[in-house]
């Protein structure tokens, strides 16, 4: 869908993207993640033709991006607003029309929006006389009303009340299931984890990691694991085999001998002989394998980049 | 439909539904007309008031020697002073001359009357007293009366033109005002819809949709749009204005047409026939194009300017060494407009920055075809220019927030690779 190749873009004293690709594929849901200043809006401008990279190309359906791509993306940009003196309905239709449609086909189309997302009282009333977050509402249907193939949404949750967030959330999956691309770009991890397949992590204007989200964290997976028990003598028992287990954490949290125990497996122990260690001392009441959170990974991938550069 | 015609069509409607562009519109020629038949309505009243000056003259100096005008009449009283007082105190347009005994140079003259005597009236007594004693010494000193009629002469100039079809009658008065009148519109028009143009530039950028826009349109197309749409504000406003103002002006002429005809020989007719010798349809025409050229010149700054700021108190360290060439030309024009011909204003009359507001002061008095031609060619290549290089400014400033930008950081957006 998306190839961004090799992107560099600098600006008067400091360096926005460092030589980044990633890919997009056709129908994906793609966190692009980083700090705030890694480069992520600057990436965004240069897909949507805002700003040109010095360097680098990016290619949408196979094609070298060129102005008729803009009435296949929709964007959401992270500073947003509406025009205050103008009517909802046409301000809408003003922003359809400007991404090539005619002005029967917006009408149409707006009118569908307004009523599925329950705004259609709102069409003759003025912009400032909404509140914010209807007006992010507004917004988002004008974002999506071209039905793009790509959309592109900058930190789309900000600014939505936890209701109209969840609305919001649940007609981007939607479009998702329907076969549209959607970016996500946020420097909050977990706001987007749940929603997306791929993700990509920017950090000071490189690309720290890219790829399927299963993928990444089963790369991260450390082998640790966390048992709960019936007993307060797991870690001694784990403690036995240092060349098998190493007990990271290890809690007794009530009297009555409940014990839970964070264990990392090395060389190749297998979580199967975790539990064949421990049960026959003990009652293993439950075990989860511990995977990282994108925002773990993202720390800890920081971490190896600095270390390596030092 | 074209993208830059919908931002154009966008820009031009919304401004002229607004409310107060449909009052300004229909309000300024209500009042300059209202202002026009007031004035005219007070000079014919004025004029058809008939006062009358009884003149008590205890020095027997300016018997029988004051001239009746149009509207003043003299008489000449013989009573005391409280009778004659007491005569006139029931009549509004009675006015009682007191000159007391003087041996050379009166004293104690009094105007007495129970409204206050107008500058007009006191003006014109005045004057004739003077007269008055200086023809008596002048007698007195031993010329003959013939030698003193002799000596008033009146000249009136009047001016013509000498073109290749003829001489043309002109008037150097009507000239002036006409000169003066554009200079001064002109100069407002720039302001008013160049200062829209930044306004509407910073109110994108503040409420943050123009990168909505812009990841539609080129921000060139975003930019030029605007500028446009609001010249066709301009244009509807400039020409209903002119509708307007003539439509009021029939209609208060067929209220006043005896009045009128009964004036002939007043000043507000004279104006009317003095205007008559002006090219009036080329001054229109030049208006117009001397209009769009230098607000297009100038409105492209003021949104390159807009692009540059966070908030309108922001623009105050650009704007005026950006309309600075403007505001010379049009401060100079008051010096300048006494000799049309003088080198200065030939060399504003050309530069782009300058010409809108100088050659309109040239024009009435006559410019060579050649001189009007390079000023407007020039000024269509200052505008593709300033065009231009605000659209490059333009395109860095509206993505750029929280920064105080200053004229040289301007100048590396200029150049910068989009």
């Amino acid at each position: 869908m998306l190839s961004v190749r090799n992107i560099l873009k600098q600006y008067a004293n400091h360096i926005a993207l460092d030589h980044v690709s990633l890919e997009v594929e056709e129908g994906s849901s793609f966190g692009l993640l980083g700090p705030n200043n890694a480069g992520k809006t600057s990436l965004i401008r240069i897909i949507n033709q805002i700003t040109a990279p010095d360097e680098g190309e990016v290619f949408l359906n196979g094609e070298r991006l060129q102005p008729a791509h803009i009435s296949m993306i929709g964007y959401l940009p992270e500073e947003r607003g509406l025009y205050k003196k103008m009517e909802v309905g046409e301000h809408v239709l003003y922003l359809a029309r400007l991404k090539g449609m005619s002005r029967h086909e917006a009408t149409e189309r707006v009118r569908g929006w307004f009523r599925k997302m329950e705004m259609e009282s709102w069409w003759k009333k003025k912009v400032e006389e909404l509140s914010k977050g209807m007006q992010q509402k507004v917004q988002f249907v004008a974002t999506v009303l071209h039905e793009p193939r790509l959309l592109i949404l900058d930190e789309p949750f900000t600014g939505f009340d936890p209701v109209n967030a969840d609305i919001i959330k649940q007609e981007i999956l939607e479009l998702n299931r329907k076969g549209t691309s959607v970016i996500f770009s946020t420097h909050r991890m977990e706001s987007v984890e749940e929603m997306c397949d791929s993700i990509a992590l920017i950090n000071k204007a490189k690309k720290v990691l890219e790829g399927k989200v299963q993928d990444i964290k089963s790369q991260y997976r450390s082998n640790t694991y966390e048992v709960r028990c019936a007993g307060t003598n797991g870690a001694a028992i784990l403690n036995s085999q240092p060349n098998k287990f190493r007990v990271l954490s290890d809690e007794t949290p009530r009297p009555d001998g409940e014990e839970y125990l964070k264990v990392q497996l090395l060389n190749g122990t297998t979580s199967n002989e975790l539990l064949q260690t421990l049960i026959p001392e003990m009652e293993v009441q439950g075990m989860q394998e511990v995977i990282p959170s994108i925002h773990d990974i993202f720390v800890r991938s920081v971490k190896e980049e600095s270390v390596t550069e030092a | 439909m074209n993208k830059t015609m919908l931002i154009i069509t966008r820009e031009y409607l919304t401004r002229v539904r607004k409310k107060s562009f449909i009052i300004l519109t229909i309000l300024v020629p209500l009042l300059i007309v209202g202002m026009y038949a007031a004035i005219f309505m007070f000079a014919m009243a004025g004029a058809k008031e008939m006062r009358h000056v009884i003149v008590l003259d205890e020095s027997n100096v300016f018997a029988q020697r004051f001239n009746d005008t149009d509207n003043i009449r003299f008489t000449y009283a013989e009573g005391s002073l409280e009778s004659e007082k007491e005569a006139i105190l029931k009549q509004e347009d009675h006015f009682l001359l007191h000159i007391a005994p003087f041996d050379d140079v009166p004293r104690d003259i009094e105007l007495i009357s129970p409204k206050q005597a107008g500058m007009n009236l006191i003006e014109r007594i005045d004057g004739q007293m003077e007269n008055i004693l200086r023809d008596k010494r002048l007698v007195e000193a031993g010329i003959d009366t013939a030698v003193l009629n002799s000596l008033n002469v009146e000249v009136s100039l009047h001016t013509s033109r000498l073109t290749e079809e003829g001489e043309a009658r002109t008037s150097a008065g009507a000239s002036y005002g006409v000169a003066l009148t554009a200079c001064i519109l002109i100069y407002m028009f720039i302001f008013l819809y160049g200062v829209q143009v930044m306004r509407g530039v910073i109110e994108e950028k503040t409420s943050r949709i123009v990168e909505v826009i812009i990841s539609s349109v080129k921000p060139h197309q975003l930019m030029l749009g605007k500028i446009l749409g609001i010249a066709l504000v301009g244009l509807t406003q400039f020409l209903l204005w002119i509708v307007l103002t003539l439509a009021a002006t029939g209609i208060v002429k067929t209220f006043f047409t005896g009045e009128i005809a009964a004036g002939a020989g007043n000043p507000a007719v004279e104006v009317l026939n003095a205007l008559g010798t002006i090219n009036i349809p080329l001054i229109l025409v030049c208006f117009i194009f001397y209009f769009l050229g230098g607000y297009l010149l100038y409105s492209a700054l003021f949104a390159a300017v807009g692009s540059a700021v966070d908030n309108e108190t922001e623009t105050q360290q650009f704007m005026f060494p950006v309309t600075l060439p403007l505001l010379f030309a049009y401060i100079s024009s008051f010096g300048l407009i006494t000799n049309p011909d003088s080198p200065l204003l030939f060399w504003l009359s050309l530069i782009p920055f300058t010409s809108p507001v100088s050659m309109m002061v040239r024009l009435p008095f006559g410019v060579p075809a050649w001189q009007i031609i390079l000023s407007m060619a020039l000024l269509v290549g200052g505008f593709a220019f300033t065009v231009w290089a605000a659209a490059r400014i333009y395109r860095t400033g509206i993505l750029m927030y929280g920064k105080k930008a200053s004229f040289r950081e301007l100048g590396k957006w200029l150049f910068y690779r989009r």
